[in-house]
């Protein structure tokens, strides 16, 4: 499925502005657990990365592909879990009595 | 599966991520937000693996699928640990990220590049020039962050004489060849030379920038590996690519833009090397500063009916948190209204000081945003 470059360009300026959107209104609170997850969001990359070290048209490129998906994969083990982690220690409560 | 099928995932997939960074934006929803984001990613890694189904049917299932899951053990088993560092060495750890996320797309990038040429539109290698000139160079710049977050390279920002001027030219020359290449995709030779000034500037980017302006450069490279990862999406033709690496760009955008915003600084003073340098503007208040010893300060605070803590980069660095969740404590149990006024720049990355307050387990209604806190200030 080809697309041409303009449907292209539509897609990435209307998701620019939907991230901009829900972003904006993301309390201060949560600028690490959101720098966190969209780290891991930006291991989508391992898309791409997946295609080429299955290929494996030329040696190059499976090496290449290979260590692609391993950074990717560190992401998004590292990134979501991090993220989860970071979110269990808000708490609203006092958890214990000094 | 046919085509169709792996499209819709991947249509699912988008959706989640956007439904992620919306419920994100909320405490309560947040955990709900970070499930969402990795069934997202499940489905498009599965989407992915099933494209790879006719490639499978021709040349053996392990043969299409043994270096991908070599891959995916090796990168699962170097990413937990990285999950599970201390709260306070989160800035170091995200800057590894960006370098990991970054590296990934400029490997893909090169990998297309050596398969496709000559045979590259121009559209298709302008859009690959942009995601390889934008992964090397976020990859390097990333690691330079870590290793300053991390204490490994000098802190302080080092700053030489026509600066500016090496850097744009490396980063000019690269763009330069990128712009001859997407002309004549065939001459090879320039793209390593391509490759490499996008290194070199990397590393030269971060070299002036001193501890405090880290917020800053975390959050525009982490924009930057979303649009790395934006222009893979063009390259490919995969649309999913091309939302999820746009939501990371804008957010990262957005969360420079509140960095540079409250340190008073311009986003074009930043964009252009502008990093490290104080601006001295605004008009300053006059006011008298009281500073008293450890036991006066007791007897002050004690007597006060509500305290404002404004916690900084020192408290991160001494990684004093625990201590201030004693006072805290202290002052709570005599009857003091506590509260932490966060500066959006405090600490060593955006929300940084959130983040290590939370993990003091001082609840969160406590800490104050800048204006708010601003508000109720005398």
């Amino acid at each position: 499925m080809q697309s041409g470059l303009l449907p292209l360009l539509y897609i990435f300026l209307l998701a620019t502005f939907v991230g901009l959107e829900v972003i904006r209104r993301m309390s201060p609170l949560l600028h690490t657990p959101l720098m966190s997850l969209t780290n891991a969001i930006s291991a989508i990359a391992v898309v791409g990365s997946i295609v080429i070290a299955g290929k494996q048209e030329t040696t190059l490129s499976a090496v290449l592909g290979t260590i692609a998906v391993t950074a990717s994969m560190i992401n998004i083990v590292g990134g979501y879990l991090i993220t989860y982690r970071m979110l269990r220690m808000f708490k609203k409560r006092e958890p214990k009595q000094p | 599966m046919s085509e169709h099928a792996i499209h819709i995932l991947y249509m699912a997939s988008a959706a989640c991520f956007i439904l992620a960074l919306k419920w994100l934006s909320a405490v309560p929803t947040a955990r709900r937000g970070v499930i969402t984001g990795i069934v997202g990613m499940l489905l498009a890694v599965g989407g992915t693996l099933m494209l790879l189904t006719p490639e499978a049917q021709a040349h053996g299932w392990f043969h299409t699928y043994r270096w991908i899951l070599v891959a995916f053990v090796v990168g699962a088993v170097i990413g937990v640990p990285m999950a599970m560092m201390p709260m306070t060495a989160v800035p170091q750890r995200t800057a590894l990220s960006h370098a990991f996320g970054a590296l990934a797309a400029g490997l893909v990038g090169a990998a297309e590049y050596y398969l496709r040429t000559p045979n590259l539109g121009r559209f298709t290698m302008g859009a690959l020039g942009v995601e390889i000139i934008l992964g090397f160079l976020t990859f390097t710049a990333s690691l330079m962050a870590f290793g300053k977050l991390q204490e490994i390279l000098p802190t302080r920002p080092i700053v030489y004489k026509m600066q500016n001027v090496v850097n744009l030219s490396a980063f000019t020359a690269s763009v330069l060849i990128g712009a001859w290449l997407v002309m004549h995709p065939g001459h090879t030779v320039l793209f390593p030379i391509m490759s490499l000034l996008a290194l070199i500037f990397g590393v030269m980017l971060i070299i002036p920038i001193g501890g405090a302006d880290m917020p800053t450069v975390i959050a525009l490279l982490n924009s930057y590996a979303g649009l790395s990862a934006c222009a893979m999406g063009f390259v490919l033709d995969n649309k999913l690519l091309i939302v999820a690496g746009a939501l990371d760009g804008s957010s990262g955008l957005i969360l420079s833009i509140i960095m540079c915003k409250a340190m008073n600084r311009s986003f074009t003073n930043v964009l252009f090397g502008g990093f490290g340098q104080v601006q001295i503007g605004g008009k300053a208040e006059q006011r008298t500063v009281r500073s008293a010893s450890p036991e006066e300060a007791v007897a002050f605070l004690e007597a006060a009916n509500s305290v404002m803590v404004v916690p900084g980069y020192g408290m991160a660095v001494a990684q004093a948190q625990h201590r201030v969740r004693d006072l805290f404590d202290h002052l709570t149990a005599h009857g003091v209204d506590v509260k932490f006024a966060i500066h959006p720049v405090a600490g060593r990355m955006p929300g940084h000081m959130n983040v290590l307050l939370a993990e003091a387990e001082i609840p969160y209604d406590k800490l104050v945003e800048m204006e708010d806190a601003n508000v109720e200030m005398p």
